[in-house]
Formats: C-alpha cells, structure tokens, sequence
C-alpha cells in the first residue's frame, strides 16, 4: 500500500496518479461495501418480513428487487463471478449465475433434509473463525448463499400470499387444504415459524410430508422449508430454543457477511479448515 | 386558491381549539359530495363522522366547526383459520357516495372486505301505541278501552350507522383503493394484483377487471398501489404500479382490462439512478382531478400533475422533500422509504396538498407555483392563530426557525389528507390526530 513517506523512483507525476488510483480504488470498495450492506439489509429485510404474519406484498416486491439489481450488477462486474466460480458447479456458465439460483435449488433435490442442520448448527461459529481471507472466503459465500437463497425466499413470500389465494378461490375451498405438496409444506411450516412450539406430532407431520416428492417447482421452497423445519427439532422445541432468534439463510448470511466482521487476519492453516467447512456448507446448500 | 392578493399562503385555525384526539392512528380521512361531513377511519376499524355546524352569525370568524357527528365499528379484526393469520381491522379507504335521499352513504374498506354504512338521523319517534306502553311492555288486554292512533313526537337527535351491504371474499391481496363510479352505481376496489369492479346492490359477485398476478409468483415484479374511477366517464379508470407507471383503462374495450389504453411513465433521469430509483419511484396515491383532465400522482420523493393526453411525461412536478434524497439509505433501513403519502387537489383544481415527515404538510399552488409548508403540532397551533410556514434547512448555517433535516422526526408522518370540495378548509391526520384548518377570512 502507498504511504505518503515513500519515495518512488519515478516522477512525481507518477506519484500523483497513484494516488489517485488508490482514491479510485478507495471509492470503488468503499461502493462495494455499500452495496454489500445494502445487499445484506435486504435480505434480512425479506427474511423479517417472510417472518410477519402477513408480509406486505409491495414493500417485499420492491425489496426483491432492489436485491435483483445488486445481483445483476455484482454480475457485471465480476465479483459474482468469482463467487459462483469458486463454489458453484463448474460447467455453468457466468452470464446463467441469476438464473442459477433455481438450479443451485433443485440440485438439492436429491440430497437428504437433515443435513442442513449442520448448517444451522454452524451458524454458532463466531464470523472471525469464519472469515479470514475477506477477498475469497466471506464475500463469495455470503453472496452465494444470498444467491441460493434469494429465489426460494421471495417464492416463499409470494406463497404465503399464495396459499391464501387457493383458499380464497370460492370454487376450489374444498380442495384448498388438499392443495398441492409444497403449499402445505410452506403452510405447516410458515404456521410452525410463527407460532409457540407445536405438538409432536405435528412437527413429525411436518417431517413427512418434507419425504414427499417434490414438482419441479417447489425445489426452492423445499430448500427454505428443510431450513425451517430445523427449529422443530425435538431437542430444540422441548429445551424451548424457538424463542431464541429465528435462524435461517440470511442468519448464516449475517455472520459471514463482510460488514459485520472486523477484518481479522487468521492464519492459514485455520483459514483451511474453516474453508473446509464453508465447502461442506456449500456442498449441502448446492447439493453435489 | 388562496387570498389573491397575498403574497403567502396563509392559513388560520377554524376555530376548534384544539384537535380531535382519537383514540388510534387515524388512517384514512375523506371529505363528502358536499364537505358537510368529514369521515375518519382508524386502525382499530372505527369510523369518525364529523359534521359542519351551521354558519352562526355569533362566530364571525369562523364558517362552522365541525363536531362529532357519528362513531361506530366498522370492521373487527377477524381471523384467517387457514391461514393462521389475522386480517386486520383497520380501515384503509373510505369512500362516500352522493347523497340521494335523507341518509349517507359510506363505503369502507379494510384489508380483505368492503362494507356500505348507511348513515341515518332519527329525531322523531312513535308514540301512544295501542298493544304495548311507553316501556314496550304489552299493556294488559283488559286496559286497552280505546283505539288511538300514534303520534309523532320529537326526540334527541340519534345518529345511527347500519351496515347495508357487505362485500366480501373477492380479494386474495390487500385492499389498498376503493372508488366509486360516476354512475353512482358500481364501483372498484384494487389488491396488489387484482382490480374488481362491484354492483353496490350485489354482494355476492364481483368482477374482475384487472389481473397482474404472474403464472409463477417467482415472476412478480410488479404491484398495484392505487387505483380511481375517472370522475365522469364511467367506463375509464387508473391504476399505478409499484414500478411508477399509471395505466388508463377503458372498461368498454375488453371485459378484462390488463391492456391498457394509456400508459404513463415519465422517463428515469440517468444521473439520479440509485439502487432505490425503483422504490422511490413506486407510487402510491393517485387521484384524477375534480375536472377530470389530470391526473395527480406522489410517489416518495414528489408530487406530478399528468395531462390524460400526454403519456411520456408530467406537465408538473413539485418537489414535496427533496432533502430527502441523500437519505434515502438509511430511509430504507428504518423502512420510512415504503411509507405511502396520499395527495389531494382542491375544489377549483388550483392547488394541491400532500404529508410529509415531522407533522409538516405541503400546499402546491398550481398557478402561482408557489409552495408552503405547514405544521400540525398541537403546541404550534393556538386557536384562530395563523400557522406559520416552516422551512427545512438542507445544508450549511441554520436561520432562526428553520429545522435541519437530521431533526425530524420520522415517526410523525402525514399520510393522509383531505380538502373540502368546495372551501378551503383541510383536514389533516397526523398519527392519532385530526386537524381541521381553514383559510383566512377577509
């Protein structure tokens, strides 16, 4: 880095335009922090207001896409890139990342439920430990899993309204509570998130119909449900941990987020391990 | 608009000496066909009715208060079984009907139902019946001697509010406008995604006009904010969208009115693009004008004044807070960025009148161009006292009763507003409060 007591070989002129290449750099991160945080603001915004009893619709769309845009920016500029290179599929294409949110999702079609609870469990982990190399390790996570979570999070609001049109339907209010498959999931689930620790058996209802096969569709509601249904583990509910915070992507999002670490340099060896586990993350989430 | 000759708009309290207090946050407010009543709804569902006193020729200043003239529940909170979810009772429009005969007619809206209020007065009542007593108990056969006919006698004045028609089940979104036609016999109410249009007599059908809802709700890009039936052709009406553009529709072209006839956006400035264009953008009030050749939106930051005729751009803009602007970031952390401002002409079309933040409100004079800002604070206002403008310093030294934009306070926002149709006389809700202000007497 410049200090102003260096003295450079060259011309002064030369000087100058380094520092102005640093301010320049200066302003460009200082815009890429800015934009993370707003990134980061917004997606907890839309994890709160997945959270309200009856999320407004207008105030969820503009946020969506206010998301969308970052995204579409931080792909133009590379830093999505980077990002999905390092932990996505190879093979997919940069200019396809948006749109792979959806295939991220479905890929986790195959892989089991319970698996995500290690990512929850994860989330315990203070972000220094996580986060060391700021370039690599916290940026592209949080801005992969913002990604893998954006789709599915805005489906999931949009459903809640959803699921209320089915039932309002005059003519289909008897086949409302049939429903398909991944509207009862979000109902039961929603249901479960906002309300005090459920019975047993509805949370072990809740499990089953997470077994059913799901449309191609509901891969992304699948991956925010499986999310869910973490907190309706037994030893949480009977050791009466629902009241703790509500966890979901954007909480794991917000302990790796950037803006929230100080910027702490670890020592490699431990930035190895911890990008293990940010793999094995990783791995869960994108289903390889 | 205002006295012609001043050279600032100035404005006087009515005469009520203070403001109504209510007992929740008032949110909606809506002057009748006549300005004789003013209506209020509330976030527990009640609705205020405030009614004009005659002129009296002992209060020379002031052209008549207006007092409570009626108070009922209009809507409860009811509760969404399937859902596991409760539909709030706050009402979100009230819209009035003309006046036809001795009683008023209201409509008002919560989340989910619309509810046509007959409003009555009844000052006289029956009396010397034969089969029952001033009680209402029956009278005993054997008493009953002779045959009478009864009398009506006065009595106390009795306001009474009976709900005459509910219309409910056709909105799987938010109600965010209601509006009634100028045939006086249908009328709309708009969702998020969906516009119906309602037969005041029928109840059980509605039909849809306008769906936007994307096959996929994943696709949803786009919302309706606001929607109003054109003043007097009974088949056009507006809606804006969340992405502030407004669509005129014919309800003659098509039974489902998702093509528009007219499209109105104004196109973005590419220097003030920001990652909140979009959401500063988002419209949320729109309201034609009495004579129905404009239309008047507000998104966040302004107030614009459309000519039907003209889609590509507004024939005015006013600026309601552009301080705001390099706010806008922490606007959106504390969520004041997605709070909905409504707009309201005057009777001759000359003026305009919106909210904004720390209790001020702005009047646009459309001829004049000239622009004020109001406060309605109880410790502001003494009764029969002008209100005095206020100004919002933006930057650099401070006068003596500016207000630097770091000062407000962004909790008390006016929201809603109303101007009768034929005065100038405003009612003006801040939070649980309703200010009735009228202009200065000669």
């Amino acid at each position: 880095m410049f200090s102003k007591g260096t003295k450079r070989k060259f011309s002064d002129g030369d000087e100058e335009i380094s520092a102005e290449s640093l301010v320049g750099a200066r302003v460009a991160s200082s815009y890429s922090l800015q934009r993370q945080s707003l990134l980061d603001m917004s997606l907890i915004k839309l994890q709160l207001c997945h959270m309200l009893v009856e999320p407004n619709l207008c105030r969820s769309v503009l946020i969506a896409n206010t998301v969308r845009q970052i995204q579409e920016e931080m792909t133009h500029d590379g830093s999505w890139h980077m990002v999905t290179e390092a932990f996505c599929n190879p093979g997919q294409s940069p200019s396809e990342r948006l749109v792979a949110t959806e295939v991220l999702c479905r890929s986790r079609e195959q892989d089991a439920e319970p698996k995500l609870f290690s990512v929850i469990s994860y989330e315990g982990c203070r972000e220094e430990e996580v986060v060391a190399d700021e370039t690599l390790c916290s940026v592209s996570v949080s801005d992969t899993v913002s990604d893998v979570c954006l789709a599915g999070r805005m489906g999931q609001c949009w459903e809640k309204s959803e699921l209320s049109g089915v039932e309002r339907d005059e003519e289909a209010l008897e086949d409302s509570s049939l429903g398909s498959g991944e509207d009862e999931e979000i109902d039961t689930e929603d249901e479960a998130s906002t309300k005090s620790p459920k019975t047993t058996g509805q949370v072990f209802g809740t499990f089953e119909i997470k077994n059913g096969s799901p449309g191609p569709d509901s891969a992304l509601e699948e991956l925010f449900s499986d999310v869910d249904t973490s907190y309706y583990d037994l030893d949480t509910m009977l050791t009466g941990m629902q009241s703790a915070p509500k966890m979901g992507p954007y909480d794991l999002l917000d302990s790796l987020a950037p803006s929230h670490s100080s910027p702490t340099i670890v020592s490699t060896p431990k930035c190895r391990s911890d990008l293990n586990e940010l793999d094995h993350i990783m791995e869960i989430i994108v289903g390889s | 608009m205002f006295a012609a000759d001043s050279h600032s708009l100035e404005l006087c309290y009515n005469g009520l000496s203070l403001p109504f207090k209510m007992a929740d946050i008032i949110s909606t407010v809506e002057f009748n066909y006549s300005g004789e009543l003013l209506a209020t709804g509330d976030k527990g569902g009640r609705v205020v009715i405030f009614q004009r006193e005659q002129e009296s020729k002992n209060r020379l200043l002031s052209r008549g208060e207006y007092n409570v003239y009626s108070t009922f529940q209009s809507h409860e909170p009811e509760f969404d079984y399937l859902k596991s979810l409760e539909i709030e009772e706050k009402i979100n429009k009230i819209r009035w009907l003309p006046q036809q005969n001795a009683a008023h007619f209201l409509l008002s809206a919560n989340d989910k139902t619309i509810k046509l209020w007959k409003i009555s007065e009844r000052d006289k009542r029956a009396e010397g019946y034969n089969l029952k007593d001033e009680d209402g108990r029956l009278r005993d056969q054997f008493r009953i001697t002779t045959l009478r006919v009864p009398v009506l006698m006065p009595m106390d004045l009795m306001v009474e509010a009976s709900p005459r028609r509910i219309f409910a089940n056709a909105h799987t979104y938010h109600i965010n406008s209601i509006s009634v036609n100028s045939d006086y016999e249908t009328y709309l109410s708009a969702d998020d995604l969906r516009i119906n249009l309602w037969h005041l007599e029928i109840t059980d059908r509605s039909f849809n006009i306008v769906d936007i809802k994307p096959a996929n709700m994943e696709e949803l890009t786009e919302v309706i904010t606001a929607a109003e039936c054109h003043p007097h052709q009974c088949n056009v009406f507006v809606y804006s969208s969340s992405k502030g553009t407004i669509r005129l529709c014919d309800m003659r072209a098509a039974a489902l009115c998702d093509r528009h006839s007219k499209f109105f956006e104004e196109p973005e400035d590419p220097s003030s693009r920001s990652f909140f264009s979009e959401i500063i953008s988002s419209i949320s009030d729109v309201k034609f004008s009495h004579s129905g050749r404009y239309m008047m939106t507000r998104d966040y930051l302004s107030v614009k004044v459309w000519d039907l005729n003209m889609e590509n751009r507004p024939v005015e803009t006013y600026q309601v807070h552009e301080y705001l602007r390099s706010k806008l970031c922490s606007l959106y952390e504390n969520d004041c960025i997605f709070d909905k401002f409504e707009c309201c002409w005057n009777g001759s079309d000359s003026a305009i009148m919106t909210g904004s933040y720390n209790n001020f409100f702005r009047m646009f004079d459309r001829n004049t161009r000239r622009d004020i800002t109001l406060e309605a604070s109880r410790e502001n206002s003494k009764p029969r006292a002008m209100l005095k403008p206020r100004k919002v310093c933006t930057g650099g030294k401070r006068k003596k009763d500016e207000i630097s934009v770091d000062s407000l306070d962004f909790n008390k926002k006016i929201l809603h507003t109303a101007w009768h149709p034929k005065e100038n006389v405003i009612a003006v809700a801040a939070t649980n409060n309703l200010y009735i202000f009228q202009d200065k007497i000669n």
